[in-house]
């Protein structure tokens, strides 16, 4: 029976809501890393994976996620198509009070954030069409089935091989589904759409660090709705994940700082705002099931970590542009594997949590907090089992995608800025003298380019 | 007559500017510029991705002056210019033949 709970309902409405701001906030985050000429296209790629996923989540993103369960893999597409089907009484929140509108559109945030993540790894250089159809190939290939897997009954949540096995994995806000997922798929991405060229030759500075900072501060005031909102109701837990979000943040841009400062001698702006994202990502699988020290301890190896992680890409020779492996990957991962030493939740004789930390039933306390190493090696399957699907399903997509539209934009595009050559628009026109009449002489030009955009 | 022309640290121009009102020094020619000297730029680390900038940026400053004059207006600007550490820039002097004021056509010193 669904009895609505209005403070419930409340907060997950205002979760949602912050959650969606997160991917506005990205935006500006991976916008003001890239060169002044792309910084529309990098924006536009977070705005329309907005577009491209929020209208397939409505339509049959949110019944493969969360329909029935099919082999363990995916949700049944056709149980909710278009929500029809959907009632109160099947809410994925119904245990909250929740209304099944208000699940759906909580989890539609995720699976949009989720995709627009990957675009940091193919930055100046992507077709915006292929981009697209990517999104929503991606989403429905991709997301829907891993959070499914995760979230929604599949093989990697609490009936699972992997419960089944070893112990059930612990995924509070989407370490595995989001982060993890992400990361690996801007790594492939970046491996089949190949280096911008100049790479590692010509200075591709970040063109303006208080949009990234911007960025930053949007994405940490959104990720309360994230993991606070991941409870999916207003109570102890979801205030534990609060303050484990809020502190694990903040000495995550510490750990970060202290690498630049050791390693390059100044602690930046750039260094705090991605010390900061990739605290948020860590501490976002463990949100609600460590304790402060716990969070403290997550925050800290991914900051110290992330910052070490971002020059592989120089290392390795792969154009991963603004860092998505080495920030949400590696993040993710942190997250992901530290629980399995760090989950610490007080269960009843029946195992039900008690007290603010929460981990679902079946689920051990980390190595250090007495639960033996079971919970690590269940964190650790769980994340190399996510890795591999993740990593092979983009494959696909990725190539197929390469063969048929094709992923490069025209070199000379590459060159003059995909934000005008595709877009047809510059960010800024602030030089003295580029007045109405050298306008008039480039726009000719565009409508040449712009037929193959 | 000479030309004085002295390439200083951007924030330098308004007491550069001061100094020479103070001497007596009428009009000036101001240009944006960028250069390098012996210190060869600097070195900025983003996410640990190392971009030496070598080209800083940098005032030009152009006085026309009574040959007699010259060298004090350089010492002014040298005193104003100056904060003691690296990069603070160069002055230097060289002969010009003649000037004409453009509303006028009065030429030589009077037209300064």
């Amino acid at each position: 029976m669904f009895e609505l709970n209005a403070g419930n309902t409340a907060w997950m409405l205002i979760s949602a809501s912050l959650v969606l701001l997160m991917t506005p906030g990205l935006a500006f985050f991976y916008g003001g890393m890239t060169r002044s000429k792309s910084v529309l296209n990098m924006m536009m790629m977070s705005f329309g994976a907005l577009g491209v996923v929020g209208v397939i989540w409505m339509l049959w993103g949110y019944s493969m996620t969360f329909g029935a369960d099919q082999g363990g893999i995916i949700g049944n597409p056709f149980e909710y198509f278009g929500l029809v089907g959907l009632t109160d009484e099947n809410s994925l929140m119904i245990a909250s009070g929740v209304p099944a509108t208000v699940a759906v559109g909580y989890q539609a945030t995720f699976a949009v954030i989720t995709v627009a993540l990957i675009s940091g790894a193919i930055a100046d250089r992507a077709r915006f069409s292929t981009w697209l159809v990517f999104a929503g190939l991606w989403v429905t290939i991709v997301y829907s089935p891993i959070a499914h897997m995760v979230w929604g009954g599949g093989m990697l949540g609490g009936g699972g091989w992997v419960a089944d096995a070893l112990s059930v994995p612990i995924d509070f806000a989407g370490g595995t589904v989001v982060h993890i997922n992400a990361g690996v798929a801007g790594l492939v991405l970046a491996l089949i759409i190949g280096k911008r060229r100049g790479f590692a030759r010509d200075p591709m500075k970040p063109h303006n660090l208080p949009f990234v900072m911007l960025g930053a501060a949007l994405l940490w005031f959104g990720w309360f709705g994230f993991n606070a909102g991941s409870e999916f109701g207003a109570d102890s837990v979801s205030g534990q994940a609060w303050i484990n979000t809020f502190a694990a943040t903040c000495i995550a841009m510490l750990g970060w700082l202290l690498v630049e400062r050791i390693r390059d001698s100044h602690a930046t702006s750039l260094g705090a705002a991605s010390g900061i994202v990739a605290g948020l990502v860590a501490i976002t699988p463990a949100a609600a099931a460590v304790d402060i020290f716990g969070a403290l301890a997550i925050g800290l190896v991914a900051g110290i970590l992330c910052a070490l992680a971002v020059g592989l890409k120089y290392k390795f020779g792969y154009d991963d542009s603004l860092d998505v492996v080495g920030v949400h990957l590696v993040g993710g991962l942190v997250g992901t594997v530290l629980i399995g030493l760090f989950a610490h939740v007080e269960r009843d004789d029946a195992g039900a949590a008690t007290g603010s930390t929460f981990a679902p039933e079946g689920a051990l306390n980390g190595l250090f907090y007495g639960g033996g190493v079971t919970q690590l090696g269940t964190q650790i399957v769980v994340a190399l089992v996510a890795v591999v699907i993740s990593g092979v399903l983009t494959a696909i997509i990725g190539y197929a995608l390469k063969v048929t539209m094709g992923w490069r934009i025209p070199e000379e595009d590459e060159v003059e800025g995909v934000d005008v050559t595709t877009h047809g628009e510059s960010a800024y026109d602030i030089e003295p003298g580029n007045g109405s009449g050298s306008s008039g002489v480039l726009s000719s030009t565009h409508k040449t380019h712009g037929a193959h955009a | 007559m000479k030309l004085v022309t002295a390439v200083i640290k951007p924030f330098k121009l308004d007491e550069v500017r001061a100094a020479l009102l103070a001497f007596g020094v009428q009009g000036m020619t101001v240009s944006e510029s960028s250069g390098y000297g012996r210190q060869r730029g600097h070195t900025e680390v983003y996410r640990g991705a190392e971009y030496t900038v070598e080209l800083l940026p940098k005032i030009r400053l152009e006085v026309l002056v009574d040959a007699a004059d010259a060298d004090d207006v350089i010492d002014v600007i040298v005193r104003s210019a100056r904060t003691g550490k690296i990069g603070d820039g160069k002055v230097w002097a060289i002969p010009v033949e003649n000037v004409v004021r453009v509303r006028t056509g009065e030429t030589g010193p009077e037209a300064i």
